[in-house]
């Protein structure tokens, strides 16, 4: 009897304590987001949207307008750039590949090159462009936004072409498709929500990525579309706003984050509800 | 009859067809390419470096850039404090929570508590970076720092782990911002593993008596370890290049000043995030590229682990990837 | 078997009709396993022929190479001849898509491609031909009218394929197969994921069909071969057991192997 006692009061700390967990996990949650709601609401203003970043000492609050024109245009053309290529690379390991070793070297560097860090990226893309070229460039931060684009796309598409049943891609072949066109419009058809699914997630985790700008785009404070010369975008100036001493900058650099936490949740809740409508029939 | 087969024009698809397979097959090159570039690259511009300080960059805990003189070991040091520091406290949490999503919680709130936990992968990490800073150090160098000094930091042995000043930064503040940016991708890795237990493994056990936790802890926990520790090394991997969460809470301190985690000092991601567009000599530019460079091979190393172990298991289940 | 009693039974069966497909000396592997032996076949034009024996036999994959659909699986091979018109389909040298043009098939499950119920019908045809808007139009028309279709999707063409039910989207299939004007039409158990009365309208519509196309059927339901098909094979491990006129091979098969299967189902 005594051994059942102890066997269920062990039982019962372990699943209050796993409750904890769950409790520690969503604690966080709530508390970043309470602490971006509360304070991006109170920064948020028309200026945001219509005036350029402020100068250091500048007597007039500023906005965000060239940051969030920059974030715009970097992000639009990395995601240009590198979903073609992701969805190409995710058709051949999906279509071609699956049992060739390039297909599964590909694989698994792909799946590295996912969670590798940023930063790197950001490095590599400085040593191969900017130290050649002699500047940073918005075209930089483009090219090095664009590699992280890249694995997320890769491994989505792939993992959703699979999903798409034999019997679709013969039933297309049996009416004597040739595999481009199977592939192209029934099979990658099929797959749409989720291939969206991860192109939208990846845009979202470019948006919010500030070391591979870091060395790349660098920042602007004024306004400038030269993808040639550095570029403001979001990250950057949330980075450089929140480590000044200025309270006005730091309100902007919070409106700033603001921003970027709502676009990029909702972004990532619109790609959940867009992939599950899809699946679910 | 034979009019049907007169209409039909044949058309031979075979010159599109190898066209297409070869442009698929290059964009899936480029990826491949793309790690090799990465190394080419960190390789190329670290080499001054390492012509320079030879092996003796990896153990110098010297970061003088006005004499020129640069060693790895105080951000390899911080980037790896910080990580185990993460882990330590990432991986009970996240086993927590996998528990709790895949045994305990009623099935109609699994969905929306573990998308919850997803998101915080989602938040941008200089979000938890500014946050860090500005709402998590001040409380916790107020309330928790002195609490654990006080009951921790009494403790012979670890003691001295939690020993100085309350700043609200340092190793331990950073790896604590660490844990939860890592905590949703164990978590979610140990939930898939725990789901693809076979149902009749955890029926037999409970058949037999068995309480929840001494089924998860002795039936599902041995059967999915190996994708259990490839999660692990997944966050680990996350932690040891993460990098602007860090720099906002690392406090940025090249010298060695102890072991004690309430010390600021400085991990190879912030160093880089820090330092490298004002880094003025070769020399200086270099030994940075090179701490890139080690940053990479490490990550490498984990996030490989983490892959084949997460293999292995899979293979096991008889199921693909 | 030996080849004799095999040529006998075929010209007996034969006098009058006119081959579509032959079979000589057929073999199919799957890597190391032989699971077609020795197949000589003859399938009549405009007739229905069904295939018949346990699963495994080795119907689906004779039905398979037919369309050369093994193409796909690297392992997977064939050796010997299988004719279509007197031309020798496994040739090397044959374009498979244009042989698929001639072939059409119908599966298991029904597989509706993710488009609209009339781009479902016009996917196959642009494959092969170019066509006028109009004359695509007609040539929809005329398929879904031929599969028994038009009246339930005239007014619905732009709606997902995907939207019908199982035994539409069959029916569908059906159409989308013969809108490319094959002269063999492949069904492989198109009823077996049907309920009673969606099979009753394909068993139906097979029969109007036979009067333009060729039909091989694969077929786990003896009653529906009994029913539907002019001549009949029965397969047992990779080999042809059997072949004859239907009521023969119900009525009074010539081997015992056949009359085991047949009365061990129908008792």
């Amino acid at each position: 009897m005594d051994l059942r006692k102890k066997r269920k009061f062990i039982n019962k700390v372990a699943l209050t304590l796993s409750m904890l967990a769950m409790a520690f996990g969503l604690f966080w949650l709530a508390w970043i987001l309470f602490t971006t709601l509360q304070l991006g609401v109170t920064g948020l203003s028309l200026d945001l949207f219509t005036k350029m970043t402020p100068p250091p000492g500048a007597d007039e609050p500023g906005g965000l307008l060239n940051a969030i024109v920059g974030s715009l245009i970097m992000i639009t053309l990395a995601t240009g750039l590198g979903t073609p290529i992701g969805i190409l690379a995710g058709i051949y390991l999906a279509e071609y590949g699956q049992r060739t070793w390039l297909g599964q070297i590909t694989r698994f560097i792909n799946d590295i090159l996912l969670s590798a860090p940023s930063i790197v990226i950001g490095l590599f893309v400085y040593a191969v462009y900017v130290a050649q070229v002699g500047n940073f460039s918005a075209v930089a931060g483009i090219f090095a936004l664009a590699l992280i684009v890249i694995p997320v796309v890769v491994s989505t598409s792939e993992n959703m072409l699979r999903l798409v049943p034999d019997n679709m891609r013969e039933a297309a072949f049996a009416l004597g498709a040739p595999k481009r066109v199977v592939v192209m419009q029934v099979t990658l058809k099929a797959s749409m929500a989720g291939v969206i699914t991860g192109i939208l997630l990846a845009v979202a985790r470019i948006a919010g990525e500030t070391a591979p700008l870091l060395f790349t785009a660098l920042s602007n404070q004024f306004w400038s579309v030269d993808l040639n010369k550095p570029m403001a975008n979001l990250p950057v100036t949330i980075f450089k706003f929140a480590m000044s001493p200025f309270k006005d900058w730091q309100e902007i650099a919070w409106a700033g984050v603001f921003l970027i936490t709502m676009g990029v949740l909702g972004l990532n809740i619109a790609a959940r509800v867009l992939f599950r409508a899809k699946h679910k029939l | 009859m034979n009019a049907i087969t007169d209409t039909t024009t044949v058309r031979s698809f075979k010159f599109g067809d190898r066209l297409f397979f070869n442009v698929a097959r290059a964009a899936a090159v480029l990826t491949l390419l793309l790690l090799v570039a990465i190394i080419a690259s960190l390789v190329y511009g670290s080499w001054p470096s390492i012509k320079q300080f030879g092996f003796g960059f990896l153990v110098s805990g010297e970061w003088n850039p006005p004499q020129d003189r640069f060693g790895a070991l105080i951000p390899v040091y911080g980037t790896l404090a910080t990580s185990v520091v993460a882990l330590c406290i990432a991986v009970p949490v996240s086993f927590g929570i996998a528990l709790f999503l895949t045994e305990l919680s009623p099935p109609w709130l699994r969905r929306p508590l573990g998308t919850a936990i997803e998101l915080l992968a989602a938040i941008p990490s200089i979000v938890y970076g500014m946050w860090g800073l500005l709402y998590f150090s001040p409380l916790f160098a107020e309330y928790v720092q002195p609490a654990l000094a006080a009951t921790l930091g009494k403790v012979p042995l670890i003691g001295s782990l939690f020993d100085g000043p309350p700043l609200g930064i340092g190793i331990l503040a950073a790896g604590i911002i660490l844990a939860i940016m890592i905590i949703p991708f164990i978590a979610s890795v140990m939930r898939d593993v725990f789901a693809v237990t076979p149902a009749m493994l955890k029926e037999s056990a409970y058949g037999v008596g068995g309480t929840t936790w001494e089924v998860v802890w002795n039936v599902v926990l041995p059967y999915t370890k190996v994708g259990v520790v490839g999660g692990i090394m997944l966050g680990l991997g996350r932690a040891l290049g993460e990098t602007m969460a860090v720099t906002f809470l690392i406090g940025n301190m090249n010298f060695f000043n102890g072991f004690s985690l309430f010390l600021p000092g400085n991990s190879i991601a912030s160093a880089l995030a820090n330092e490298f567009a004002e880094a003025e000599s070769e020399l200086y530019t270099s030994s940075l590229i090179e701490l890139g460079l080690i940053l990479f091979v490490i990550t490498f190393i984990v996030l490989s682990l983490s892959k084949l172990l997460l293999l292995r298991l899979s293979r096991q289940e008889g199921t693909k990837t | 078997m030996n080849d004799t009693s095999q040529a006998m039974m075929m010209n007996e069966v034969a006098a009058n009709l006119e081959a579509q497909m032959a079979f000589k000396s057929l073999d199919f592997y799957y890597g190391k396993f032989h699971a077609l032996k020795n197949i000589n076949l003859e399938i009549y034009k405009r007739h229905v022929t069904a295939f018949i024996g346990p699963s495994g036999c080795g119907k689906s994959t004779l039905l398979r190479t037919m369309n050369r659909m093994y193409d796909l699986y690297p392992e997977q091979r064939a050796t010997g001849e299988l004719l279509l018109d007197g031309v020798n389909m496994l040739d090397k040298k044959v374009d498979v898509n244009a042989l698929r043009a001639k072939v059409g098939m119908v599966f298991q499950k029904p597989t509706p491609f993710p488009m609209s119920i009339y781009e479902n019908i016009a996917f196959g045809v642009r494959l092969h031909e170019r066509l006028s808007k109009s004359q695509m139009d007609e040539r929809v028309e005329w398929a879904l009218r031929k599969a028994a279709i038009w009246e339930e999707t005239k007014n619905i063409l732009n709606q997902s394929g995907m939207s019908l039910s199982g035994g539409q989207q069959q029916r569908l299939c059906i159409a989308r197969g013969i809108a490319v004007k094959p002269e063999v039409l492949l069904l492989d158990e198109p009823t077996s994921a049907l309920d009673p009365i969606s099979t009753m309208r394909i068993e139906e519509l097979i029969a109007e069909l036979k009067a333009e196309f060729t039909i091989a059927i694969v077929t786990h339901n003896m009653q529906q071969a009994a029913r539907i098909s002019d001549y009949t094979a029965y397969m047992y491990l990779g080999e042809m057991i059997e072949f004859g006129v239907t009521d023969q091979i119900f009525i009074k098969p010539k081997k015992k192997q056949t009359e085991d299967y047949i009365t061990g189902r129908f008792g």
